[in-house]
């Protein structure tokens, strides 16, 4: 094994950023915790979870009701959650344009059923990517069986990026396309701003999952040019229960209500009512308010890190990690995705072996370190690769050159057990 | 914590490494029925030959990971040529031993998750045990018998103290008893 490199060159000191984080200083199994899973979920600084329980302790009260100071105090922290996450992003009216909701899958189906209800009929045509989480096809698939219009795909190419060749006859007909911004399994992160043109040109719609861009690049839904963009808080620092979507204020406005109930009324008549304005009409009932205020806190935590530093970091990480898998494995490791580590996000699925992914992760489980292993909601995806499942472990702001070696030592250990 | 010889018995790896009754069989006469694990996108085929009550021929495919390939190899070993009422017992005595609670089983078998997260949160730590962590009432430990009519499969019994894999060693058996309803409803 060559010798460990220490340093890294870029600017994130990982091991003052690990003090943040309580649970990475726990062990599993006797060891050291190695979290490689932060697709799935990121781990939470002690910044948030001390912002959600000073809420809790001295503020907490409902929001947009109360006449008394901490139902105000309450109001204004939540509110100010709205415009710190859509600052985040570069949304031009982030008070009117972040809807909150409890995760970016939610967020997806909010805009298919209250923005695809309304516009999509039978002749119309809906374009996914093959790379697509579930939260992107499923909410279009459930649309479609009861709407009658097509759903159809653009493909992938081996090294893992869209297919565009055959983008103009894809378009052809269609109304809205749904792209990830990055990848959950391959960590491609797609040419999205060249697709959004051509779509635009042809008078469709986008709209961006974002669950694995916003916590490792910087985004800006100005720059990237889309109309809708969902996003998770879980995966971003920030506690679960919340997420988002942005769209532009005038699609928004236009769209019918989602969910029915409190707070997204203005008025209620025993004949009708009439929605609230922007965002509440999307917010019925109360609404994840100590976990907009994580948020908000976990928001704050990446900005000081300096999303820019983030992504040189994980750049430089999965490079390593992309070299120590391939000179240790060779031609026994196939990992997916595209080689180059300045066109991928922080994660590395790969196949091992014969090994079945399941039986990997339970080794690296006795070695303290954390993978996921399956077909990551991304079945179809899945099929295009011709596999059932792969071993994915990604990287984050706390992970470094340690973690990748406890991987590597992880997957010798897997090998000789087996022993196939 | 329980080690991982306890999951990875040895002849647990070796129907792994030479999976038996592994391939197709012609539909009809066989019936094709496929179980799938939501979990980890598994995927179990069971090709099931009736003949006269019995278990004329069985055939496995699709693709697993090591718990749920040695469980569908064993099966198919253990079944072939017996009578449809004794599959149905094997299942029930295999889902038997899949049901019993880590606890009963004696010696040093706490999972780690249990052992130093989830008893210390709130509720969890009095009410462990009615928190999904509770045996279930019809669950009991098997006769001698019973685990020896099981043969090689009484080595999946490690499999309860890792209760996400448990899954894995039903999935090939819920795949039978989904091929049994469909031969003998054709039949």
């Amino acid at each position: 094994m060559p010798p460990l490199r220490v340093e890294m060159t870029n600017s994130i000191d990982t091991e003052l950023i690990q003090k943040d984080f309580p649970i990475l200083s726990t062990q599993v199994n006797g060891q050291r915790l190695v979290y490689l899973d932060s697709a799935a979920s990121s781990q939470k600084p002690i910044q948030v979870l001390e912002a959600m329980d000073k809420y809790y302790s001295t503020t907490h009260a409902n929001v947009h009701r109360g006449v008394y100071a901490i139902a105000e105090n309450a109001t204004n922290l939540y509110e100010r959650a709205r415009v710190v996450v859509g600052r985040f992003i570069g949304a031009p009216n982030p008070a009117r344009e972040i809807v909150f909701t409890k995760n970016a899958t939610e967020a997806v189906n909010l805009v298919a059923y209250s923005w695809g209800r309304a516009n999509l009929t039978n002749s119309d045509v809906v374009l996914l990517t093959e790379m697509e989480h579930h939260a992107n096809i499923v909410p279009w698939q459930i649309l479609a069986q009861q709407l009658g219009f097509e759903i159809r795909f653009i493909p992938i190419d081996r090294s893992g990026y869209l297919n565009l060749s055959e983008i103009d006859s894809l378009l052809s007909g269609v109304k809205l396309v749904g792209v990830t911004a990055s990848s959950n399994v391959l960590g491609t992160i797609t040419e999205i701003s060249d697709l959004i043109g051509r779509a635009h040109s042809v008078g469709a719609l986008v709209i961006v999952d974002g669950a694995q861009f916003v916590p490792h690049l910087p985004a800006n839904v100005q720059e990237i040019g889309c109309d809708f963009f969902v996003a998770t808080g879980h995966k971003m620092l920030g506690p679960t229960g919340i997420g988002f979507l942005w769209g532009r204020e005038t699609l928004l406005d236009a769209m019918p209500a989602f969910l029915g109930g409190g707070e997204m009324i203005c008025d209620v008549r025993k004949d009708g009512f009439t929605p609230n304005d922007l965002p509440y009409k999307f917010e019925a009932g109360t609404p994840p308010i100590a976990e907009a205020i994580g948020l908000m806190e976990a928001v704050a935590y990446l900005e000081k890190l300096g999303m820019a530093n983030i992504r040189a970091h994980e750049i430089e990480l999965v490079g390593y990690a992309l070299d120590r898998l391939k000179s240790e494995f060779g031609k026994s490791i196939e990992i997916f995705g595209p080689s180059n580590p300045q066109d991928r996000g922080g994660v590395v699925s790969f196949s091992f072996k014969n090994l079945h992914p399941h039986d990997i992760s339970q080794i690296l489980d006795s070695e303290g370190v954390c993978i996921r292993a399956g077909h990551h909601c991304a079945k179809p995806l899945m099929r295009v690769l011709d596999v059932s499942a792969t071993a994915r472990a990604s990287l984050y702001i706390y992970n470094d050159y340690a973690d990748v070696e406890a991987l590597v030592t992880g997957l010798y250990k897997a090998d000789k057990f087996f022993g196939i | 914590m329980p080690g991982l010889e306890d999951l990875y018995r040895e002849i647990i790896l070796d129907h792994y490494s030479n999976p038996r009754n592994r391939g197709e069989l012609e539909v009809p006469p066989a019936v094709r029925s496929e179980g799938f694990n939501p979990l980890c996108g598994d995927e179990t085929v069971v090709y099931l030959l009736l003949k006269d009550g019995m278990i004329d021929d069985i055939a496995i495919g699709g693709r697993g990971c090591s718990i749920s390939s040695s469980s569908a190899s064993m099966m198919s070993a253990l079944v072939k040529g017996k009578s449809v009422e004794q599959v149905r017992d094997f299942t029930k005595i295999f889902k038997l031993m899949l049901s019993v609670h880590e606890g009963t089983l004696g010696g040093d078998h706490s999972h780690p998750i249990s052992e130093n997260a989830t008893q210390n949160i709130g509720p969890a730590r009095e009410l462990g045990q009615d928190l999904g962590d509770s045996p279930d009432p019809s669950a009991r430990l098997l006769t001698d018998d019973e685990l020896a009519s099981l043969g090689d499969l009484a080595a999946l019994q490690g499999v309860v103290k890792f209760p996400v894999r448990i899954k894995c060693a039903l999935l090939p058996w819920n795949t039978l008893t989904q091929s049994l309803v469909e031969a003998l409803g054709t039949g």
